[in-house]
């Protein structure tokens, strides 16, 4: 030993080099270092920009759908227009058509704009007609049918305006493209600024966006994402209560209880590749199992809930599988070397300290499962729905719609409504997983808390 | 070092546990090879030799922890009170209340420190109400040379106390449940030497009660604690005797290596 360090300190002489100069080596080193740290810094800077600009936009796109422009004016709501019979017969109103409807309205706003004096020479019947939204005759007769007691009545009812005039003070429509406009004359516009300027017409907070069913092509200001949201929740609902005892059960058995064999190294190797699998084919295989062969009803929220939970199941065993193998193996000899069994040492011990990090991955996969699309195509959930599906469970097996698919079906129509519509639907998919986020936190804190 | 030994000339008593022709296998590897071993009654024995040897492995046969690790196959018999304990109608849980261990790591439970040594009780159904629960747990604590350190600091984790005193957890936590073995794997590897000397007078005192076997890396300590003393090397039981006939007069000329320092 001795003579060994004996010769390398000969061979090699003691540095002289002072410490308060670096040397060449080191000044590369540290070069490197630096330069690799700007990279990084980079990298961020370059992500967080990109995530501004992201926001921004969808932001700026989407917050005027959270707004809708409404023409406030008395409605006389004639008894010899609407019920002829003077009975209030349910079945006889009922055949009252929107058509009528919209005759009412329009002769009421009529009256409203020459009691205040308001210009609208120039402005045919069916300009003035359409002012309002298509949709402000349904919604007028569906309160009447509520509420028949109304008839002979004069209220004040908030009409939709026309979707042109909503985008007209959203910025999306000037008078310069109205006078190109077949849907829109300047003439009317200038009569929308003449009702603004007498307070019947303004653009306040519209509930409607998020409770209102979906409307067709011609209506974007009546298209609303309530049946979207609660389609999307009915399914987060089944993918929760499926996935997260079956993904538990699956992954604690593997992690600890199974035999390592062929047969679960085969498992193994399945359960990563499914979770490979693109989302699409869960869709084919969820159209020909449960609807084909199950006859399960198409668009129903239970189908599109059975589907998620196929895919969302291998994504959330895989990071289940990784929080129990994280747990130090010394806590599960210290718990059966006092004597308990391995079920005890798996549910007192391993399973709360895996559980934030079963939390973590439970929720990211639901938040891609609530984005996702694909495999709701092909079950038939971007059907038009106007019906709310009703409470569950039997709400389950009723048409719907969801948020991700209803974004897709919205970016897909020509009216420019949309487009806003779509946007201010992405706001609210990102409120949601936010939200979800949230709560992932919170559990987390909660479970961490106790050790 | 010689007064020491005679004043733990052992006694005649039982055999406790009787290992036979244990062989163990980890995959391919033969790490014990026909180990017989007679672990007596109320009596300290003490596992030594190098690094590697196959201590841990042997003294994890005796309460089937070995169980747990896949690729480990243990062959020949080993009985407790006669009873075999490799038999498919044993309940290793049962086992393991009966025949307690302490590990070469300290492991706490991330739990808080009453949790830890309350745990084992629990779960056996030994006590009847809090108020006995605390009994245990106070005179485990104490046993263990620890109350007086932790007594005022029950509900906090156990995790967070220093690695001698986590270790003195986990040997509060092992008797606790009341077992008639204590397997102790160098249960003082991380202790100063006031709780050594603290451990080694626990170890003392169990002895009245349990039959204690400790593998440890300290020819003091195994003199010191033991009555009994085996010798390992590569996987063969070389010697075992009484403590004082093995490092006074060794049989075996790799026993008299080792305890004199040439293997290690
Ligand atoms: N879990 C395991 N898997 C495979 N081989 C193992 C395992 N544990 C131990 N061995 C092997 O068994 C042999 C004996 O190991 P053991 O841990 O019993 O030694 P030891 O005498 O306790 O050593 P030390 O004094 O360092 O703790 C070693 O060769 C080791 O490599
Ligand atoms: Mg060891």
């Amino acid at each position: 030993m001795t003579d060994i360090t004996a010769s390398q300190a000969a061979a090699m002489p003691p540095s002289t080099s002072s410490l308060l100069a670096p040397d060449a080596r080191v000044r590369r080193r540290n070069a490197a270092e630096a330069r690799f740290r700007s990279y990084g810094l980079a990298a961020i800077v370059l992500a967080l920009m990109a995530l501004v600009w992201l926001l921004f936009s969808i932001f700026g796109a989407g917050l005027p759908a959270f707004r809708q422009t409404v023409i406030q004016f008395p409605v006389t709501l004639e008894a010899g227009k609407l019920d002829k019979d003077g009975g209030r017969d349910p079945a006889a109103l009922a055949k009252v058509t929107t058509v009528t409807y919209a005759k009412v309205l329009s002769a009421s706003l009529k009256a409203a704009i020459a009691d205040k004096g308001i210009q609208a020479e120039g402005l045919t019947d069916k300009q003035i007609t359409g002012m309002f939204s298509q949709e402000a005759p349904a919604m007028l007769r569906r309160a009447v049918l509520a509420d028949p007691g109304l008839i002979g009545q004069t209220i004040t009812f908030d009409a939709y305006a026309a979707g042109r005039i909503d985008g007209y003070y959203k910025g999306r429509v000037t008078l310069e493209s109205a006078s190109r406009d077949s849907n829109v004359t300047p003439e009317q516009l200038h009569l929308a600024d003449a009702l603004k300027e007498a307070g019947m017409l303004s653009t306040p907070f519209n509930p409607g966006f998020l409770a209102m069913p979906d409307a067709s092509d011609k209506r974007p200001e009546a298209a609303g994402l309530g049946i979207a949201v609660l389609g999307s929740a009915y399914m987060m609902v089944v993918v929760l209560v499926l996935s997260l005892p079956i993904g538990v059960a699956a992954s604690i058995y593997l992690e600890e209880f199974a035999p390592k064999n062929r047969l679960t190294d085969l498992i193994e190797v399945n359960i990563a590749n499914l979770a490979a699998v693109p989302s699409i084919v869960y869709g084919i295989l969820g159209l020909a199992i449960f609807i084909n062969m199950a006859g399960l009803p198409q668009s129903a929220p239970i189908v599109g809930g059975l589907v998620l939970t196929l895919m969302t199941l291998p994504r959330i065993i895989i990071p289940t599988r990784a929080a129990l193998k994280a747990v130090p193996p010394s806590i599960r000899d210290a718990a059966l070397g006092v004597g308990a069994s391995k079920m005890q040492s798996v549910l007192h011990h391993v399973l709360p300290l895996a559980a934030p990090g079963i939390l973590t991955g439970m929720i990211i996969g639901l938040a891609q499962a609530l984005g996702e699309t694909a495999p709701l195509l092909l079950i038939g959930m971007v059907a038009f729905v106007r019906d709310f599906p009703a409470a569950p469970p039997a709400g389950l097996f009723d048409p719907a719609s969801a948020l991700p698919v209803q974004i897709y079906n919205w970016t897909q129509r020509g009216d420019p409504g949309f487009v806003e519509r779509a946007s201010g639907a992405i706001i609210v998919l990102l409120a949601f997983l936010l939200v979800m986020n949230a709560v992932a936190i919170i559990l987390r804190r909660r479970f961490e808390r106790r050790w | 070092m010689k007064d020491v030994l005679t004043e733990n000339a052992v006694t005649s008593h039982t055999t406790k546990i009787s290992a036979r022709k244990v062989q163990v296998f980890y995959g391919t590897n033969h790490a014990i090879k026909d180990v017989d071993v007679e672990i007596l009654d109320k009596t300290v024995t003490a596992f030594i030799g190098p690094s590697g040897c196959g201590k841990s492995t042997f003294l994890r046969c005796l309460n089937r922890m070995n169980d747990t690790i896949p690729s480990c196959r243990v062959e020949g018999s080993i009985t407790l009170d006669g009873e075999n304990i490799y038999d498919k109608r044993v309940d290793p849980v049962q086992l393991r209340a009966k025949v307690g261990m302490v590990f070469q790591k300290p492991n706490p439970f991330p739990k808080s420190i009453y949790d830890n040594v309350a745990y084992g009780p629990k779960i056996h159904g030994l006590t009847r109400n809090k108020a006995e629960l605390d009994g245990i747990v106070e005179k485990s604590l104490r046993r263990a040379a620890l109350w007086n350190e932790v007594k005022d600091r029950l509900q906090t984790p156990g995790t967070g106390l220093s690695g001698g005193q986590q270790q003195r957890l986990c040997i509060a936590r092992a008797v606790a449940t009341n077992p008639e073995v204590l397997l102790m794997d160098e249960p003082c590897s991380a202790l100063d030497p006031i709780a050594t000397a603290q451990v080694e007078e626990l170890i003392d005192e169990l002895r009245a009660n349990f039959s204690v076997v400790i593998v440890t890396h300290s020819m003091q300590q195994a003199a010191r604690v033991s009555q009994r003393t085996a010798f390992f090397h590569l996987g063969h039981l070389v010697e075992y005797g009484e403590t004082g006939q093995i490092f006074t007069n060794p049989r075996d000329p790799r026993t008299e290596s080792y305890i004199t320092g040439r293997i290690g």
